[in-house]
């Protein structure tokens, strides 16, 4: 069913119960994600994608459009709450971009560029956590996780459909666990694309590393924001 | 330790060639600029100086001061702006940085070590006896002819227990992130700073690594 609503005082038609996000995309406005991925099934954990519906703050990803719905994205304060939220992750985990394999392609940290963040208001914690590597082909660095639950919901065992990560504890003792057995009967295509679908260098595949020259990563050839609009267009 | 302590001499109450009335006046007409590392590896002052011709072409409007490219050991008069690369780490550090937020209009952390400890803030994660250990204790280097110690002397900087980002010291006005930050990065803030413009890094200029 063909409703309208406004986004940023603009009148635009779109389907009745699409994603707000998906819509905002579709009519050329970025809303930064690091929890959703268009398509798959919304997780609205991460919050980075809150915007203002009928007054009030939400996270797009979780919002059905409905008819003469108002739509908020672009305000001096949801700019700001949608950074404050980035520089919470930044100081929550150790983001050590320098030293990560990830960097460069890592949706953290190209998010970090879009909505400008340069340092985290928040002080840094330093978390000690522990590394696990005894997958034999996958490497938990768990400074890096944020909690986005994309691997927990969407990697799962062939076979018995198990999931294969979960998330161990609550607040700050919560850590992101892999079922070993699993995750070493895992097929090659599915460590990668593991790999790929976590937001930051959180889930990494092992022996391979710095795999492209800066300059030449993924978020550098085209930044996320680029990325996300070109997507819709298709 | 029973090596007596020598009075200390700093550098900038040596002796100096005294500059000429007129340079010395041009020089002080201009925007005077500082920049000093703390605990980094210098690769921040190394993009200030790739800003190559750009900072020639700022040099008519501006004078670097005390920098590692100038080699002058403190701020010889209020600056407008001050760079900051690295972290803080020892008292040595603290004590630097105060001496630039007292002396600088503007005090801006450069680099990823300056906006949050960068790589040596990982051994925040680590308890400082257990990092001393592993230095200097149980290090494959350390020395097999002495018994292994920890160095402690007056003339050595105090280790503070964690790598703290500047602004949780003093006061820092703006932040430019990476590591290294590149050239463009620094001579924009620069730039926007020198000619009055509103400090805006551009989204394409920002990075963390």
């Amino acid at each position: 069913m063909n409703i309208r609503i406004t986004l940023d005082g603009k009148e635009i038609e779109t389907t009745a119960g699409t994603l707000l996000v998906d819509v905002a995309a579709d009519n050329g406005v970025y809303i930064p994600t690091l929890c959703y991925q268009r398509g798959k099934p919304c997780l609205g954990t991460c919050r980075a994608c809150s915007v203002r519906v009928n007054g009030n703050v939400m996270a797009s990803c979780t919002v059905p459009v409905a008819e003469g719905m108002t739509v908020e994205v672009d305000a001096a304060d949801l700019n700001d709450m949608r950074k404050a939220l980035v520089e919470l992750l930044f100081a929550e985990g150790n983001h050590n971009c320098p030293s990560c394999e990830k960097s460069g392609r890592c949706e953290l940290q190209a998010v970090g560029y879009e909505v400008g963040m340069l340092v985290s208001r928040f002080p840094y914690r330093f978390p000690p956590r522990t590394r696990e590597h005894v997958a034999k082909y996958i490497w938990l660095e768990r400074d890096r996780c944020i909690f986005c639950q994309r691997c927990v919901e969407f990697v799962r065992d062939h076979e018995t459909g198990r999931k294969i990560f979960t998330i161990d504890d609550r607040g700050t003792h919560a850590s992101i666990e892999i079922d070993v057995a699993l995750a070493d009967r895992m097929p090659p295509e599915q460590v990668r694309e593991a790999a790929e679908l976590c937001p930051v260098g959180c889930i990494i595949a092992k022996g391979v590393g710095y795999d492209k020259p800066i300059g030449q990563r993924k978020f550098e050839v085209k930044s996320i924001r680029e990325r996300t609009l070109e997507r819709s267009r298709k | 330790m029973t090596r007596p302590i020598q009075p200390e001499i700093p550098s900038h109450t040596l002796p100096a060639a005294t500059l000429d009335p007129q340079t010395r006046a041009k020089r002080e007409e201009k925007i005077q600029v500082a920049m000093i590392a703390l605990c980094g590896c210098w690769g921040c002052t190394l993009s200030f100086l790739d800003m190559d011709e750009n900072l020639l072409r700022l040099l008519d409007k501006i004078n670097i001061t005390r920098s590692s490219l100038t080699d002058v050991k403190r701020i010889p008069h209020r600056c407008a702006i001050g760079f900051i690369e690295g972290g803080v780490a020892n008292d040595e550090n603290i004590e630097t940085l105060e001496h630039f937020r007292e002396n600088c209009d503007i005090l801006i952390s450069v680099g990823a070590c300056a906006v949050w400890g960068g790589v040596p803030a990982m051994r925040n994660m680590v308890p400082l006896g257990e990092c001393l250990k592993e230095a200097y204790l149980d290090a494959p280097t350390a020395e097999t002819d002495a018994p292994p110690r920890i160095p402690h002397h007056p003339d050595i900087p105090k280790i503070t227990t964690h790598v703290y980002p500047c602004h949780e010291v003093v006061k820092m006005d703006y932040f430019i992130p990476g590591c290294p930050p590149d050239a463009a990065s620094i001579f924009k803030v620069l730039d926007d700073l020198v000619n009055g413009r509103e400090v805006d890094l551009p989204t394409s200029l920002i990075r963390y690594d």
